[in-house]
């Protein structure tokens, strides 16, 4: 995904070949729910360029536009209009499959209702996207091994999401999210769920997780969430109106 | 996916909601069973008609007259077709071989019924006491099953002797075997019993054991006097002669009884390969509706895969929604859902073969199931298209959800 070094001191940096540079880069995208009168426009040309190892926090309101903004990150969505560079490939030119790959190798989610798959033990939900990722069975079973010892939960790999307090079921999240060894965490709301201590222990998994080189970007309501990243970005009527880097 | 992490995931799947597998999985069962028990019954019947025509025997031709659009039974010779009444000289003409030579032997009969017989103080209404000659017995295959049969010779001096059926003789001596040189009344006449025909299988709505044989000259000289015979029974050669043997049954028929060409032949000639033939027609089409009736609830069944298979697919579209959102390819989604759906149908058909198996070893509405082994594996067959088919409709509603529907969906 590398582009060769010569080329990065010849061409400008807006130039696309040179996105490299910048894992998420989106361009004027804007995103329009519905037709005609009754149409929603969710996002109106926003542009966004985040690098490797950065931690971002998006801010904004409910009905800002901020939880569009993850969907079309993350490739859940796609953009009406304008581009969207990731890891110096455009999203819009990907077919499903290549999409749900994307999905699948280089974000990891991490969602505020968990989101772990129901009846099926904490370990086999860190599995399941290393099975998607067509890794044989031991190997999987060692990464999510793995996975779930970073998150200090490998006592409970047997369980079951029901089994497991919402702190705990939010910790195999986030060691299923990173089994793949993804570029890029995105979190939606990952305390909105969880108690004070619980929300402690996550934000300093992530604060762990952007000192060791990845890269976080954290959709939030509450400030002293964002408060622990280092760069915020303020989302309103589907406008970017702040940016700055706090920290 | 490995193969075997999509069963892995299939399983995990049907076992959240296990009731309702079941429930399907039972309609499967139930569809896949009809069909085998259905075709298995169809078959029997089929097969035990043969076996009873077969005997008979197929080389047999029996001859009677339809009294040439008169209203006569046969037997009751009126004015208008007392000339095509068999005698026992179309009988002994027909026994020619120069005239018929594919005949191997005839046999003239003459029937009484509702006589009574008596032995003591013991009686019992005999539904058809049949006169005849002792070739009657090989041909029709009613072999004698205890004492003998009686001679040409009984026939032409008219010895009064008689052979029982096992319903006649068990009624007059409730020990068939006891019968056997005993004298009864046959009405107002003594009969020696000579011997006890052998029991067979019924192949109609009359007990063919509830008869009497006796000599024909006996029976014309003592009971139904010297009318027409009632019919002749023809054996051809073998059973490729049978068709030619008919042929020269009419034509002889029709020459002695100078039958005049525009008229259709007064005389029937049943020919038991026929009757075989017709019959196992009408097996294969009582089969056949069988089988419908079965693919029916088999289709129902399906449906009902369908329906379980879409309320699954609804249920489980949030986890849709992650498992796209962690990687899972159209197809990977695809593919758990059909192979949830085949497998509820597969294992249905298995249930339903398991119990098809046992319910066709007993008797079912009198008739012995005979498994077609083809429709064992055609059943499982189906089932299996059934859960691609009637499941792909709901797998391929999940994989083509979009991740963000299928995450935001409540």
């Amino acid at each position: 995904m590398r582009v060769p070094a010569v080329q990065v001191p010849v061409v400008p940096v807006v130039v696309a070949s040179v996105a490299a540079d910048a894992l998420i880069d989106i361009r004027d995208v804007t995103k329009t729910y519905g037709h005609g009168e009754t149409a929603v426009h969710a996002l109106r040309g926003v542009s966004l360029r985040v690098d490797a190892g950065e931690y971002v926090a998006v801010m904004g309101s409910s009905g800002s536009g901020k939880s569009t903004l993850m969907n079309i990150l993350g490739c859940l969505d796609v953009p009406s209009r304008g581009e969207y560079w990731l890891d110096g490939s455009n999203v819009a030119g990907l077919s499903e499959d290549q999409q749900a790959l994307v999905r699948g190798r280089k974000i990891g989610f991490i969602f505020q209702s968990f989101n772990l798959i129901p009846r099926t033990s904490a370990l086999a939900n860190v599995e399941l996207p290393l099975t998607y990722a067509h890794l044989r069975r031991a190997e999987r079973r060692k990464r999510a091994s793995r996975a779930l010892d970073l998150v200090g939960l490998s006592d409970r790999a047997d369980h079951r999401p029901n089994q497991l307090s919402g702190g705990q079921q939010q910790r195999v999240a986030i060691a299923r999210a990173l089994a793949t060894g993804p570029r890029i965490l995105l979190a939606d709301e990952p305390t909105g769920n969880l108690d004070a201590h619980s929300t402690d222990e996550v934000l300093g998994m992530f604060d762990q997780l952007n000192s060791e080189g990845r890269t976080v970007v954290v959709i939030t309501h509450e400030h002293d969430v964002a408060a622990r990243a280092r760069r915020l970005i303020q989302v309103s009527d589907g406008r970017i109106i702040v940016d700055e880097v706090t920290r | 996916m490995s193969p075997r992490d999509l069963m892995g995931a299939a399983l995990r799947g049907l076992s959240a909601n296990k009731l309702r597998s079941l429930l399907t999985v039972l309609g499967v069962s139930i569809g896949v069973g009809a069909v085998i028990v259905l075709v298995a019954v169809g078959n029997g019947s089929g097969k035990a008609v043969q076996a009873r025509l077969e005997a008979m025997g197929t080389n047999l031709l029996t001859v009677s007259t339809t009294g040439g659009g008169g209203g006569f039974q046969r037997g009751q010779a009126g004015p208008a077709n007392q000339q095509y009444s068999l005698t026992l000289d179309d009988a002994s003409a027909l026994a020619d071989k120069r005239l018929a030579p594919d005949v191997s032997s005839v046999a003239p009969v003459m029937t009484s019924s509702g006589t009574t017989a008596t032995n003591g103080d013991t009686s019992y209404t005999v539904s058809q006491i049949i006169g005849t000659t002792p070739s009657y017995m090989p041909a029709t295959n009613t072999p004698v099953g205890i004492g003998e049969s009686f001679t040409q010779e009984d026939v032409d001096t008219s010895q009064r002797v008689i052979l029982l059926g096992q319903t006649t003789a068990t009624e007059l001596f409730t020990r068939p075997a006891s019968a056997v040189g005993q004298t009864i009344k046959l009405g107002a006449v003594d009969f020696v019993v000579r011997g006890v025909l052998a029991s067979k299988d019924s192949t109609g709505f009359n007990d063919p054991n509830a008869t009497a044989i006796v000599p024909i000259n006996t029976l014309r000289a003592t009971q139904a006097g010297y009318g027409a015979l009632s019919q002749i029974v023809v054996q051809a050669a073998n059973e490729d002669r049978v068709d030619t043997a008919q042929a020269e049954v009419t034509q002889l028929l029709t020459a002695r009884h100078q039958v005049p060409a525009d008229q259709t032949s007064p005389f029937r000639i049943t020919n038991s390969a026929q009757i075989l033939q017709t019959s196992q027609d009408t097996a294969a089409t009582f089969t056949a509706l069988l089988a419908t009736v079965a693919a029916i609830s088999l289709l129902v069944g399906g449906i009902g895969v369908t329906n379980i298979m879409l309320v699954t697919v609804t249920e489980r579209t949030r986890e849709i929604g992650i498992r796209k959102a962690l990687g899972a390819r159209r197809r990977t989604i695809l593919g758990q859902f059909l192979i949830e759906a085949t497998l509820l149908s597969l294992i249905g058909g298995a249930v339903g073969v398991g119990v098809a198996l046992i319910v066709s070893r007993f008797q079912l509405a009198g008739v012995q199931p005979a498994l077609v082994p083809s429709s064992i594996g055609l059943a499982l067959g189906v089932s299996a298209a059934v859960g691609l088919f009637f499941g792909s409709m709901p797998a391929h509603r999940a994989a083509g959800l979009r991740p963000i529907d299928a995450l935001r969906h409540e």
